[in-house]
């Protein structure tokens, strides 16, 4: 050990510098009378929202320098709110910079453990009170009492039950089966090919059989987009391409990526677009994905034509639609 | 002239030579683009509608889209596009184009309605196509219906066009214009036809009815004022979240600041 290694000194507090307002009784004057009109300006916010929440007609509106056509009855209530409590704020904040005590205080911390005799107080009294109550002489209540206890947890584990039931194999399904027509959304009128001109789109839906009723979970999962390009501009495999009809191609809606409505169709480029996160399908080469985050291309429904000339669904869908899930099989 | 040799080798000579220059070259420029519009007014007194179309076309048109409407590398062919497709093109100045961007937005249309009238006459003899409409016959007001119209809209259109159909991006520059403002002719004009990005919106997908409820809904959403105080271009949560990370996080760093700076 080096006899030269000195612990610092405590170099203290820095000298107090006093403020203009501490020594100049005009500048203190003049700090309270800034202080006053913020309380003030406060005050004025807080009218300005009566009398804008009770006097302003709700479809008043007033022309704005850049905001343009302004309703009145709001900007008052939120101008005046904001000032109400901003004010106030402001005011304080500068009260406590220029005129409170500004010299630095030393509070001393005090040990936080108990007296002695208070915990020993405390000890017998919590003794004491479980004689009294006798439960070492009465076990049946003892027992009783814990049994109830552990069962009241209980509940609360099985209300995690109604996060279930699992799925099962319900996100693979849809009712797409084969021969469902194809219905307009809205209107669930069929659609035949040639009520489709090249470049049309066609938002649909399975039909629904009657009785049937239409969910949103059933429409989350069936939206399908049906779209006409020219049969020379398909670049699918002859297995894809038996699933189109005359140049009409469907896709499901549902993004494979984040399961947004899919509906962005481009028809200079046949590009479809997802709104959500720009994955960018390419409607030529069956849906594959030429930009953005989805991993897949978006299934795509195998149609034709029954006896009426009705557009149907050849087969349902061979794979589960939208985004992944853990036990999703393709 | 002394006047002139006095100041020719002045040090500013060479700009102002250059500006006249220009200028000069500039209004020569306008006045020959000018031309081919003085033209065809006089041409239409003595020619029929399809003619006189044929002769705008000719001057304005056939640069890029062939002599016989036949298309080539940089526009599509106008046969079969029909006369829809021309009123609304070039009734909304999307046609001719400004120049070779993504896509041609909507301007101060080129040719007056006489002049429309022409040309959509001229292409609508080329092949059968859509035809045009005037605002007489889009009776929204009388047989839309505002709440089908929503629907059709969110189901057909917002994915777009926006759900208050303030207009929307699609990929490399391209959009999805604005529908505030336009002619209720032009709006059904667009679904027949499918402009540009667009598709085409078939009769038998969404009936001529429902087309008009899709018109009253926008027309709805246009006369709406905005009763929840400044709408930010009603484009939802990008504009709000801009200017609340910008103006109220500023607002709070300059508190901050403020609070901690030592009183003088």
């Amino acid at each position: 050990m080096s006899k030269e290694l000195e612990p610092l000194a405590d170099p203290g507090l820095p000298e107090h510098i006093h403020r203009k307002a501490d020594i100049d009784p005009i500048a203190a004057k003049r700090a309270e009378r800034q202080v006053a009109i913020l309380f003030s300006l406060s005050a004025v916010g807080t009218l300005l929202f009566i009398y804008s929440f009770f006097f302003i007609k709700v479809d008043q509106f007033i022309f704005l320098p850049i905001l343009g056509n302004t309703n009145a009855h709001q900007l008052g209530i939120g101008l005046g709110m904001a000032a109400g409590l901003f004010f106030i704020g402001i005011g304080a904040v500068h009260w406590a910079k220029t005129l409170m005590p500004d010299q630095e205080v030393i509070a001393q911390r005090h040990e936080f453990k108990s007296e002695p005799e208070d915990r020993d107080a405390f000890v017998k009294a919590a003794k004491d009170g479980a004689e009294a109550a006798g439960l070492g002489r009465r076990p049946l209540i003892k027992r009783t009492l814990i049994g109830a206890a552990a069962l009241a947890g209980l509940p609360g584990v099985l209300m995690l039950r109604d996060t279930g039931p699992l799925p099962g194999k319900e996100l693979e399904k849809t009712n797409w089966k084969s021969g469902t027509r194809l219905v307009t959304d809205p209107g669930d009128r069929p659609i035949k090919a040639s009520d489709l001109e090249v470049g049309a789109v066609a938002q649909v839906l399975p039909e629904l059989l009657p009785g049937q009723k239409r969910t949103l979970e059933d429409i989350g999962k069936d939206a399908v987009l049906l779209i006409r390009l020219r049969p020379a501009e398909f670049q699918l495999d002859e297995e894809r391409l038996s699933w189109t009809h005359e140049g009409i191609i469907a896709f499901s809606k549902i993004c494979s990526h984040m399961g947004c409505a899919v509906a962005l169709y481009e028809q200079t480029t046949k590009h479809l677009l997802c709104p959500c996160h720009q994955s960018t399908f390419d409607v030529t080469r069956a849906a594959k994905v030429i930009f953005g985050p989805a991993a897949r291309p978006l299934p795509q429904l195998a149609i034709t034509v029954d006896g009426e000339g009705n557009l149907i669904a050849k087969q349902p869908f061979t794979e589960a639609v939208g985004p992944s899930f853990w036990e999703r099989s393709s | 002239m002394k006047f002139i040799s006095k100041y020719r080798r002045h040090k500013g000579a060479l700009p102002i030579l250059i500006m006249l220059a220009l200028t000069g070259l500039g209004f020569t420029f306008s006045a020959a683009t000018a031309a081919p519009a003085s033209n065809t007014m006089s041409a239409s007194a003595k020619s029929t509608l399809v003619e006189e179309g044929q002769t705008i076309f000719l001057k304005g048109c056939s640069s890029c889209h062939g002599l016989n409407a036949e298309g080539g590398a940089i526009a599509p062919s106008l046969i079969g596009v029909g006369a829809a497709s021309v009123d609304f093109q070039v009734g909304t100045g999307r046609m001719p184009m400004q120049d070779m961007s993504q896509q041609a937005m909507r301007k101060k249309p080129v040719y007056n309605d006489e002049q429309v009238a022409a040309l959509a006459a001229y292409v609508a003899s080329l092949a059968p196509g859509p035809a045009s409409l005037t605002n007489e016959q889009i009776t929204w007001e009388r047989d839309g219906n505002t709440a089908d119209g929503g629907e059709l809209f969110r189901n057909n259109c917002a994915m777009c066009h926006n759900f208050a159909g303030q207009g929307g991006a699609l990929t490399q520059g391209k959009y999805a214009p604005t529908l505030m403002g336009v002619e209720p002719k032009h709006i059904y004009e667009a679904m027949i036809t499918g402009p540009q990005s667009m598709p085409v919106f078939s009769d038998k997908i969404i009936t001529p009815e429902e087309k008009l409820s899709i018109i009253k809904w926008i027309k709805a959403a246009e006369s709406e004022p905005n009763l929840g105080g400044a709408s930010l271009g009603r484009v939802g949560p990008v504009t709000e979240g801009l200017l609340i990370w910008v103006f109220g996080l500023g607002l709070l760093i300059g508190i901050a600041v403020w609070l901690t700076a030592k009183a003088r």
